[in-house]
């Protein structure tokens, strides 16, 4: 597979911005005009058997394109896939054909504990060619492109032998997937690794981006005082971060971005006011590349 | 060069223990520059499932407040961590861990309000079933109802208690908890016949009354049943609940 599908459901404008979907903000999302051009949901919250949140998916999916983000397939795990996830994310999404679905370059299954977060990688041909086989199944199972994200990591491994750009270029190579690139996961990990963001930027394979995703962080420090930035979805975007968005979009114009803001959730116009700079930066852009 | 396997195992093994030493596949581990940075993962992990477990069971957080369930919930995830990612379903041993839970011991009723937690959880995931309406009950034969079976609704389950389970999870809604009226055993119905999650409180024998058509029992059959549990079941009553709470979503005849 190596062509980008991503036309199945309705499609996301690339200039489309839109916001993680909370229940708690329905009356505005189905009630205001917002503007948005698309939602957000985690998988995992919407594989109940029925009830309210399949009730609310159903009128979101009537309203707007849907972007499905899985949080627990561990496609990073060196286990096999559980199978039985595999087949209620394929169930998810038959029944509401999102425009996109994207997972994480991470793992987070272990000797079938749920350890819930997304935990870290070593960047090597033994690492790659799993993570690799773990793509080529689910996009066989799931009979779609995916989008698979680079991470936010705290901690380097000493058997790492590539970079993280080299290795998600690789991937994409092998595995025909496409590339949800979150911006302010690069800023995270580039500071806490003393890395350059912008070199980064620069080296990522942006032709095969087709997500963008931008969110908060906080900062803590480590055993030797040194900045340590936490990916915690709980604040506003950092100034840092919009400007390596910008940055981003000069190398790729305009593509379909979300603010992720998953922890003490905000009010809506907050969110729609995060997601009206990351389009203004959009338009700029296209204005920029029209002259 | 430990391998992708042997890297998780270490990594998997540190995050659920307190006393573990930081995995020496990372960067920094044998002069302990990785400690803070190891520790973001192993808080992520606990404090995650920990939330999880707080909203399943909001009002055992509220009876017995925050930094009590905190340190219980996480003793809860250390020892039975999920086996699924299906976070929505996690916590249903979480009451058999209070009962045994010595701290929790002065709050004997805790396991069963965790219980019915359990049970709303459960029941606003529930597959989406149409409910009977109520001329489907006045349309039955005359004299031949006790003939029918009854399918209930997907959503529906019975929490039984010797404490007053539902009073005490009522009290503790938002606002000022008030005291508890009346303290003695309550059966409880829990259902989701159409949007909202309904609890209400049964009257005698009506809980082995709706069990025993949950069994598969003809409404004659489950009337005998009840009234032989409890000598205060009254048929009217059960079929006021069965009708009022919107539980039927199917009727056989059994002949």
């Amino acid at each position: 597979m190596s062509v980008l599908s991503f036309d199945t459901g309705a499609t996301i404008p690339a200039g489309g911005v839109g916001v993680g979907f909370k229940p708690e903000h329905a009356p505005e999302v189905f009630g205001t005009d917002h503007g948005l051009g698309f939602f957000e949901v985690h998988a995992e919250n919407y594989m109940g058997d029925g009830g309210p949140p399949h009730r609310m998916l159903a009128e979101l999916r009537a309203l707007a394109p849907l972007s499905l983000h899985g949080v627990a397939l561990s496609i990073g795990g060196a286990a096999p896939l559980d199978r039985e996830h595999l087949a209620r994310l394929k169930r998810l999404i038959d029944r509401y054909e999102p425009a996109l679905f994207s997972e994480h370059l991470a793992w987070s299954t272990h000797e079938g504990v749920f350890l819930n977060d997304l935990l870290p990688v070593p960047y090597t041909a033994e690492t790659l060619a799993r993570v690799c086989d773990h793509i080529d199944e689910v996009q066989e199972t799931l009979g779609r492109t995916m989008l698979l994200e680079n991470p936010s990591t705290y901690v380097d491994f000493e058997s790492s032998t590539m970079s993280e750009v080299d290795f998600l270029r690789a991937v994409v190579k092998r595995a025909g997937c496409g590339l949800l690139l979150d911006v302010n996961n690069v800023y995270v990990s580039a500071v806490n690794h003393g890395t350059e963001p912008m070199a980064y930027l620069d080296d990522f394979p942006m032709e095969h981006v087709g997500e963008i995703h931008l969110g908060g962080h906080f900062e803590d420090r480590d055993d030797l005082d040194a900045p340590l930035l936490i990916d915690a979805h709980g604040t506003p975007v950092a100034e840092t971060v919009w400007h390596l968005y910008a940055r981003t979009l000069a190398r790729i114009g305009a593509i379909p971005t979300l603010i992720e803001w998953d922890n003490d959730v905000p009010s809506f116009p907050v969110l729609v006011a995060e997601a009206a700079r990351a389009r203004g930066l959009m338009a700029a852009e296209i204005k920029r590349r029209g002259r | 060069m430990p391998g992708l396997a042997d890297i998780q195992d270490d990594f998997a093994n540190a995050l659920l223990s307190t006393t573990t030493p930081v995995p020496s596949c990372l960067k920094g581990a044998a002069i302990r520059r990785a400690d803070r940075r190891f520790a973001v993962y192993r808080n992520n992990v606990a404090a995650g499932l920990i939330d999880a477990v707080a909203a399943r069971f909001p009002v055992v957080k509220r009876l017995v407040g925050d930094e009590f369930f905190n340190a219980m919930a996480h003793a809860y995830v250390l020892r039975e961590p999920p086996f699924s990612p299906l976070l929505i379903h996690y916590g249903e041993t979480f009451p058999a861990f209070i009962e045994e839970f010595e701290a929790a011991r002065p709050l004997p009723y805790l396991s069963d309000v965790a219980r019915l937690e359990l049970a709303r959880g459960r029941a606003y995931h529930a597959a989406d079933a149409e409910p009977l309406s109520r001329p489907a009950f006045a349309e039955l034969p005359k004299g031949r109802i006790g003939e029918y079976c009854v399918t209930l609704h997907p959503s529906a389950e019975i929490v039984t208690s010797t404490y007053p389970v539902l009073s005490i999870w009522e009290v503790n809604q938002a606002g000022a908890a008030r005291p508890v009226e009346h303290w003695g055993a309550e059966s409880v119905l829990v259902a989701r016949p159409l949007f909202e999650v309904e609890t209400r409180r049964l009257p005698a024998g009506t809980d082995m009354f709706l069990l025993a058509l949950q069994s598969g029992s003809t409404i004659a059959e489950a009337v005998e049943a009840a009234s032989a549990a409890s000598a205060d079941f009254s048929p009217s009553d059960g079929l006021a609940v069965l009708i009022g709470a919107q539980l039927a979503i199917g009727l056989s005849d059994t002949n």
